[in-house]
C-alpha cells in the first residue's frame, strides 16, 4: 500500500498547528485574547484601530461604550442603530465577564465591572504590564498612542500580546 | 433659448453619468444636483479643487488632524495611516478598486472625517471633487 505523503504530512502540520493554537489559548497565559471574529464588528470597530478584544473588558464597558459612540474618545464612532445592537451583542457575549472570561479574567484583576472601565489601556493589570516600557517609547513615531498595540505586538491582530 | 439649450445640456450629462450606473456615479450625480441647488453657478466637479480640499492644512477640527493628508498620506495612492496606527488602504480609485462602492460607507466617514479635519461636515460640491480627485488618480 502506498501512502501520498505531501497530503498526509501537510494533515499533520495543520493538526500540531492548530493544536498548538489550541493549546495556547487554553493555556489562557494573560497573552491570547481571541480576535474579533464578527466581520461587522472587524469593519466598524477596526478601521481608526485595532479591533480590541471583546474578552479585554467585562460586558458592562462595552454596553456603556455602544451607548456613547457619538463621542468615542473624541471622535465620532456612531452607526446605525441596527448595527449596533448586532455590535453589542457580540461583544456583551465575548466579553472578560462573560464568553470571554477563560482569556480575559485576568486582566480584569482588581476592576469592578461595576464601573465599567473604557480604556483597556488603564486596568490595573494592564498598567503593571507595561511599567518597564520607558517613556520616549510610548512618544515615538511609530507608537503615539497606547491605543496603538501593534505597534509593539506584532501578532496582536492574531490575538497574541507576548513581544 | 440659450438657457433651454445648457438646461438641456446638464440634464443630458446628467443623463449619461446615471447611464453608467455605478453607484459611485449615482452618489456623484446626487452631489451634483445638491451643488446646483445650493449656487446655481456650479457647472460640475473640478479634480483641482478635490485635490486642493486633500492637502490644505485646515486646522479647524481636531489638533491631531489639521488635514486629510494627516491620515490618508500625501500620495494618493499610497497607504495612510491613522493615529491609532492603523493602516488606511490608498484612497486613490485607481490603485483601490474595491472603493467608493458604498454610498452609506462613503458618507459615514465624510461626515466623521471632514468634522475631525474642517470642523464642520463637508459640503456636497466639496465631496464631489474630493471624489473627483481621487477617481482621477
Ligand atoms: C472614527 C474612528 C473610530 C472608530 C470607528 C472606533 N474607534 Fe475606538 N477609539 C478611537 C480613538 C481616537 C480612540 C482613542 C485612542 C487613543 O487613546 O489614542 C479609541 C479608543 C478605543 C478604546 C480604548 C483604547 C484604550 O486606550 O484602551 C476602545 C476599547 C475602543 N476604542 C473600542 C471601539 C469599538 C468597540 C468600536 C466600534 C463600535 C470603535 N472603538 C470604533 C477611534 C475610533
Ligand atoms: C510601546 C510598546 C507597547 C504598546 C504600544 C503596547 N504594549 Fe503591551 N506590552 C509591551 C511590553 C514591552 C510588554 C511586556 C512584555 C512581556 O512581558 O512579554 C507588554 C505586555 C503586554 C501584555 C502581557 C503579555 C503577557 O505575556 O502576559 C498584554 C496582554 C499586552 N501587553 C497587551 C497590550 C494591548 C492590548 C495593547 C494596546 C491596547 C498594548 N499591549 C500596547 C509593549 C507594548
Ligand atoms: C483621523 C484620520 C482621518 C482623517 C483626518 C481623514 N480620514 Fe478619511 N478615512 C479614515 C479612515 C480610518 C477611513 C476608513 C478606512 C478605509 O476606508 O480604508 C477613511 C475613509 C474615508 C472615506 C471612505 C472611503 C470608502 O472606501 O468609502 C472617505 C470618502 C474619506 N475617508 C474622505 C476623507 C476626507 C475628504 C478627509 C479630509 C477632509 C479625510 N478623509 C480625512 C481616516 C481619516
Amino acid at each position: 500500500m502506498k501512502f501520498p505523503p505531501r497530503p498526509l504530512a501537510l494533515g499533520l502540520l495543520a493538526l500540531g498547528f492548530s493544536a498548538l493554537i489550541f493549546s495556547r489559548a487554553q493555556a489562557g497565559g494573560g497573552h491570547y485574547y481571541p480576535p474579533v471574529a464578527d466581520p461587522l464588528v472587524k469593519e466598524e470597530c477596526g478601521s481608526c484601530h485595532l479591533a480590541f478584544p471583546a474578552s479585554m473588558l467585562p460586558a458592562s464597558s462595552w454596553k456603556r461604550m455602544m451607548g456613547e459612540l457619538d463621542n468615542h474618545f473624541g471622535d465620532n464612532a456612531s452607526v446605525d442603530p441596527e448595527v449596533a445592537r448586532k455590535i453589542t451583542a457580540y461583544l456583551v457575549a465575548n466579553a472578560a465577564d462573560t464568553g470571554g472570561q477563560r482569556y480575559g479574567a485576568k486582566l480584569q484583576r482588581g476592576v469592578d465591572p461595576a464601573s465599567a472601565p473604557q480604556r483597556i489601556t488603564a486596568l490595573p493589570k494592564w498598567v503593571r504590564e507595561h511599567r518597564e516600557v520607558p517613556d520616549w517609547e510610548w512618544r515615538h513615531k511609530d507608537v503615539r498612542s497606547k491605543a496603538n498595540c501593534t505597534a509593539c505586538h506584532a501578532d496582536a491582530e492574531l490575538g497574541y500580546y507576548e513581544d | 433659448m440659450k438657457f433651454r439649450l445648457a438646461l438641456s445640456c446638464f440634464v443630458l450629462s446628467f443623463h449619461s453619468l446615471l447611464a453608467s450606473a455605478g453607484p459611485l456615479e449615482a452618489q456623484l450625480a446626487a452631489y451634483a444636483t445638491a451643488a446646483k441647488a445650493a449656487n446655481p453657478a456650479f457647472t460640475g466637479f473640478s479634480a483641482a479643487r478635490g485635490e486642493k480640499l486633500h492637502v490644505t492644512n485646515f486646522a479647524l477640527g481636531k489638533p491631531d488632524t489639521p488635514a486629510c493628508t494627516s491620515c490618508h498620506g500625501n500620495d494618493p495612492r499610497a497607504a495612510g495611516k491613522t493615529l491609532t496606527g492603523k493602516v488606511i488602504e490608498p484612497v486613490a480609485l485607481s490603485v483601490s478598486p474595491g472603493r467608493y462602492a458604498d454610498p452609506a460607507k462613503v458618507e459615514k466617514w465624510f461626515k466623521r472625517n471632514c468634522n475631525e479635519v474642517l470642523g464642520r461636515e463637508c459640503t456636497p460640491l466639496e465631496k464631489g471633487d474630493w471624489l473627483t480627485f481621487v477617481s482621477s488618480r
